[in-house]
This record gives structure tokens, sequence and C-alpha cells, in this order.
């Protein structure tokens, strides 16, 4: 399947938990959020949100910023 | 705490408010923004890179939620709905935190905001729970109806983002801090340590300021120097100035025994 992760196609084999995702990008214990398809997803239910093809992902972090 | 700032009940003991951005490394950032005395220091909100080396030290490492408040912000947004999205993601990678900073920008060459989006995503926010700092003009009935929709506190531009420019209309100012019921700290525009000083005695709440510290030759001389100026200005804004006589000079010392007078 097919996720829009920051804009970017990235293919995946599903199935494929929000959890998961984080472990495969490296993003694991790191302070992120995560928003799919214009909502976020809370980080309690990482394990639970299934992924589909065609997920519009947005992960970010706190930068510098004024 | 005497004389604290009060933001959405909680009280702050420094009333410099810093950015983050702009350092040469997070080691300056956190030098820099320690000098400052700040307690709330505002951070952007941005993509992660994705393939980044995830042994890479983070902003959060740097400056721990454990010891500042952090202020997410909706910089580089340009509409209602991005500054919403952005402050919701904050909010989870913040565990729920919700004082934030709003800022919908208008104009890319400017940085102007543009008042209407910010009106509307500051109504979604305040009803959405988040208390909100909000970036605004300098213009007194927005001001007021930033206040009336629930904000938390009103910041309106000392002059152009990044522009060092100082105070530009310190008369709008003072027609905002006369009426505010909320606290009003001046957001961009800072140059150097006596525009923040202006600020704090004209009666301003707070300061906010990043580029002023960033791009200063030694920013963390310049963090210690805006502590120093906010503090100084506050003081004299509590004092209260003696008034201004442009045509009555007083000499301070006595007008009587000068040697060589005749009686």
């Amino acid at each position: 399947m097919v996720l829009r992760i920051n804009g970017d196609e990235r293919r995946f084999a599903p199935p494929l938990t929000v959890e998961a995702l984080v472990g495969l990008l490296g993003f694991e214990g790191r302070r992120i959020a995560i928003e799919r398809n214009g909502e976020i997803v809370p980080r309690s239910r990482y394990s639970q949100v299934e992924l589909s093809d065609g997920d519009r992902l947005e992960v970010v972090v706190a930068v510098g910023g004024g | 705490m005497e004389d604290g700032l009060v933001i959405a009940g909680r009280t702050y003991g420094s009333r410099l408010l810093v950015g983050t951005g702009k350092y040469r490394d997070f080691d300056e950032t956190r030098r820099a923004i320690e000098a400052s005395g700040a307690e709330i220091v505002t951070v952007a909100i941005r993509r992660v890179n994705i393939g980044q080396n995830p042994g890479e030290p983070s902003l959060l490492e740097v400056l721990p939620p454990s010891r500042y408040t952090i202020l997410p912000n909706t910089a580089g947004c340009y509409t209602a709905e991005e500054a919403v999205r952005t402050l919701r993601l904050a909010r989870e990678l913040l565990d729920g935190h919700s004082l934030v900073k709003l800022e919908v920008l208008g104009d890319a060459e400017t940085l102007f905001p543009n008042m209407p989006e910010t009106l509307a995503a500051a109504r979604t926010l305040v009803a959405e729970g988040f208390q909100v700092m909000v970036y605004c003009s300098d213009d007194p009935i927005l001001a007021r109806q930033l206040e009336e929709l629930g904000c938390v506190a009103v910041m309106p531009l000392a002059s152009l983002i990044g522009s060092g420019m100082g105070i530009l209309n310190p008369w709008n100012l003072q027609i905002i801090l006369d009426r505010a019921r909320v606290p009003v700290l001046v957001d961009a525009g800072i140059g150097t340590a006596s525009d923040a000083a202006v600020a704090m005695e004209l009666g301003c709440d707070g300061v906010l300021m990043n580029t002023a510290i960033a791009k200063a030759r030694d920013p963390v001389r310049m963090g210690r120097a805006m502590k120093l100026a906010v503090q100084a200005g506050r003081e004299a804004w509590l004092a209260g100035r003696m008034a201004k006589k442009p045509y009555s000079a007083a000499p301070s010392s006595p007008t009587e025994g000068l040697i060589g007078k005749t009686a």
C-alpha cells in the first residue's frame, strides 16, 4: 500500500499499525505527533490504528522558531 | 512570587519570553536562553525529516519541558486552518499542554499578521480548550476582540518580525494597554535592550523576542542584557516616572550657598 508521509509517497506492506510505522521510520521513543487524514492520532492509540492505502500522514516535531 | 507575570492562572517570575530559532547550534540556544532567564520559550512545529538520524539531539532535549514552559507557535501558517491543525499536533506532541502562541501571517515579505484569519483561528482554538496567546497587529479594536474571544494574552507587534526596529507606535500600544484586562506582551520588533525597557516602561506585562538575542554578535550576553532591560523597565514602570517638564528646568542642587557671591 502507498502512504503519503509528510508529502512524500512511500510503499509499505500491510497490515501496518501506526505503532509499527513509527518503528520502521526509526522514531520510537522520540517526541513526535502524528496527524492521519487531517485527524490527530493520539499516542495511546498508535497500536490500535491500522493504516490504509492512500492515507495521508503528517509527522511533526518541535524545532527552533520564534 | 512577588510581581509575577500571570498567564492563564499560572505565575511566572520572568517577564521575558524568548524564541528558539536562528541560533548557530543547540548549545548556543541553551546558553543564551539560560542567560535570558526566560521561563516560557516558544518553538515551531515542523514536519520531521524522514530518514533523519534518530540519534540526533532534539530541541526538547536541550530545552526540556520539565524546566521550561514550552509555547508551541504557528509561525509560517497563512490560514486559520493550518494554524489550528498545527496546534492540535502541538498539543499531542506536548502531552496535552494547552498554552499556545497563535500567529497567522498575511504576507511573506512583511510577515504582517492576517487578522481575519487570526480571529477565526482564535475562535476555534478557544472553543477546543486551548489557552491562546495571540500575535496581532497593534490595532486596539482587534486586540479587544481577541480578548473578548477568550485569548489569555494579546501580543501586538512593536514592528515587523525580525526587523529590530523597536516600538514604532507607542501610542497605539498605550491605548491597548489602557484597556486590556488580559496581559499585553510586545511580540516582534525588539532590536536591543532599550527597546525592551521602553516596552516595559509603557506598562507591557512582558516582551517576547527571538532575533534580537539570536542575531546579536554575542547572543549569550544579549540574553542577559534583555533580562536586565525587562527587569529595569518593569521596575521603572512600577516606580512611576517623574513628570516631564520640557520648559521648566529645575536644578537638583541648592540654589543657595554658592561661593564667590556677595551677600
